[in-house]
């Protein structure tokens, strides 16, 4: 990818913006790391040490006697997949019926799904509380997986773009021998569209695994917690108590599964995000 | 399309009437959970929510329907409500600005000839991992007055030491500043924007001997237009939307300088048990935005370029 001259006097310049703009990216989280392994005492002191005299891994340890951070990660995990899973399984097939099957109503629904993207959850936030009351679902999963599987707007316009660059002719081929379209989906659009399918599955993990709104409007019970609303509660607590390092060390493991998951699908990740960006 | 019109003509008109029926079926079986998921998570909601916002409703006791009482109330006797707009315009425009402004510099840079543009954009993108319930922590931290990493580092250059979140005028600036943090992912749509523009304009143009700035103002820039204003209006529909930051780093405070919209609608709904006075907040802020996008796009046709676009 051949990119556009700079002059000369400019590229010294670009370099110094770019690595100080890195720093304040990066030196933050360096700042983290370093607190997750000090003790409270330490992370205390006046002037203040720039790294910890001996590593406190056990930090990390204690961390789970403090707050029960294993059940936490269980329960997040729990509710991860089901988003997932109901992210990829809805998503691809309406995303194939506006992408693949001429019926009518088609273009007004796609608009509808379309507009939803643009609706603020702050006007739903209160109407879908008092619904999932009436429905007893409160201080369950349910309000934080089931809307899952009734497809996002966001990611149907993703893969309806995405199927529409499969030549036609696969759909035709197929059809012609008596397989209907679900089958077509299944042993043909599917497999063919396993980036846009990663794209949807990596952005529904990283949202729900992120949320912190809807665990914290939906549980009370603290068994039930995830990962962000046990962190909430160490930071209500602990943080009063000067006990910095457990919220650190805390942290630390919440962004570790999300950075892993980055590295390792990187290249699926920029897709979708500029996939999102340049279209929409 | 192309499938019906090819079977179409392969098939005769009775099995082409059967072929739309037969689509029409599979179109909305598909569709199914989108029309169930519109009604029960979008429509009756909606629904319910206006119906709220002309109501008194604690939701233990039966709503008691008041007609415009709460949006009344809401700009005459609530001093709060005020408050609230004006913190969440501040944070929002000078938030927006700043990071659409930022962001399209660090395109502009990673887009010039330098080495390291991946290494580069992984960095600028890992703050956009970090859950908002983990930054609002670190943040609190790295602007602890006295052991925080900021004070730390202006008190070692001499500089005086800042209040941060805790000052009733630095306190919005702290957050935009921590917003800033997460432009990552606006740089990276801006990054691929920029990646989009067609070489032989840019190359046309030095032949020219078109400046560096005459290529920005009259090829990078219009080629951005769409981009930027797809930023602005995804970043003022999250500005309107923050909650996280202030509920945990600083409740509203000080001295309600960080009252953020949805802080205030959210304790009226669940500390206050006003769900129809906060409804009808939902109901304002939802307008608001869609006025706001509405007026953003109308005024864009003078300044978005569309490629293929004859009237500019």
């Amino acid at each position: 990818m051949r990119r556009w001259k700079t002059g000369p006097d400019f590229r010294l310049l670009a370099y110094v913006l770019l690595i100080g703009f890195s720093l304040f990216c990066v030196f933050p989280l360096i700042w983290l790391i370093r607190s997750s392994l000090m003790t409270s005492r330490e992370m205390f002191t006046l002037p203040p040490r720039l790294l910890p005299a001996a590593l406190q891994w056990n930090n990390y340890l204690d961390l789970f006697h403090v707050v029960p951070f294993g059940r936490y990660f269980l329960n997040t995990l729990v509710i991860v997949i089901l988003n997932v899973v109901g992210a990829v399984m809805s998503n691809s097939l309406i995303g194939y019926a506006f992408a693949r099957i001429r019926f009518r109503g088609r273009t007004i629904m796609y608009g509808i799904c379309m507009a939803t993207i643009m609706l603020p959850q702050t006007v739903t936030m209160i109407p879908l509380f008092i619904e999932w009351k009436l429905f007893h679902g409160i201080n369950t999963y349910a309000p934080l997986t089931v809307l899952a599987f009734f497809g996002n707007g966001f990611y149907i316009f993703m893969l309806h773009q995405f199927f529409k660059t499969i030549p036609i002719e696969y759909d035709e081929a197929a059809f012609v021998d008596g397989v209907n379209h679900f089958q077509i989906v299944i042993r043909i659009i599917a497999p063919m569209s396993k980036p846009a399918l990663a794209v949807v599955a990596i952005f529904s993990f990283l949202t729900s695994w992120n949320d912190f709104f809807g665990p914290f409007l939906y549980l009370n019970d603290q068994r039930k917690y995830t990962l962000s609303l046990g962190l909430k509660y160490l930071i209500s607590g602990y943080s009063v108590m000067g006990q910095w390092q457990f919220l650190m060390a805390a942290s630390v493991l919440i962004v570790l599964p999300v950075a892993l998951l980055f590295f390792i699908t990187q290249r699926y990740f920029i897709q979708g995000l500029t996939m999102g960006g340049l279209k929409g | 399309m192309a499938r019906s019109s090819f079977l179409a003509t392969m098939l005769r008109p009775r099995r082409a009437r059967f072929l739309s029926r037969y689509n029409n079926f599979w179109g909305w079986l598909f569709l199914t959970p989108v029309v169930l998921g519109l009604s029960l998570w979008v429509a009756f909601p909606l629904g319910l929510s206006l119906f709220t916002s002309f109501a008194k409703w604690d939701l233990i006791t039966a709503p008691v329907f008041v007609g415009f009482k709460n949006y009344i109330d809401m700009f005459t006797s609530d001093p709060l409500f005020w408050q609230a707009v004006v913190v969440t315009l501040y944070y929002t425009v000078a938030g927006v600005s700043l990071q659409v402004i930022l962001a399209f510099l660090a395109a502009l840079l990673l887009n010039a000839r330098v080495r390291g543009v991946k290494a580069f954009r992984t960095m600028f993108y890992l703050p956009s991992l970090v859950p908002v319930i983990v930054s609002s922590a670190l943040w609190m931290w790295l602007y602890n007055p006295q052991f925080g990493l900021f004070n730390v580092l202006l008190i070692s250059l001499g500089l005086p030491p800042q209040k941060w979140v805790f000052g009733i005028q630095t306190v919005i600036p702290s957050l935009i500043l921590m917003s800033v943090w997460g432009i990552g992912n606006i740089i990276i749509v801006f990054l691929a924007g920029l990646q989009d523009i067609p070489k032989e304009l840019m190359e046309a143009a030095a032949i020219d001997g078109g400046s560096a700035f005459h290529r920005f103002r009259h090829i990078i820039l219009p080629f951005m237009t769409p981009t930027i204003l797809y930023n602005v209006v995804i970043g003022i529909i999250g500005g309107f939307q923050t909650f996280t930051q202030p509920y945990i780093m600083t409740n509203g405070g000080p001295a309600n300088a960080s009252l953020f919209y949805v802080l205030h609608l959210y304790r009226q709904a669940f500390l206050f048990a006003k769900m129809g006075y906060a409804s009808a907040m939902a109901w304002f802020v939802f307008i608001a935005t869609g006025v706001v996008s509405i007026i953003i796009f109308r005024t864009s046709t003078w300044w978005v370029f569309y490629q293929g676009d004859t009237r500019k």
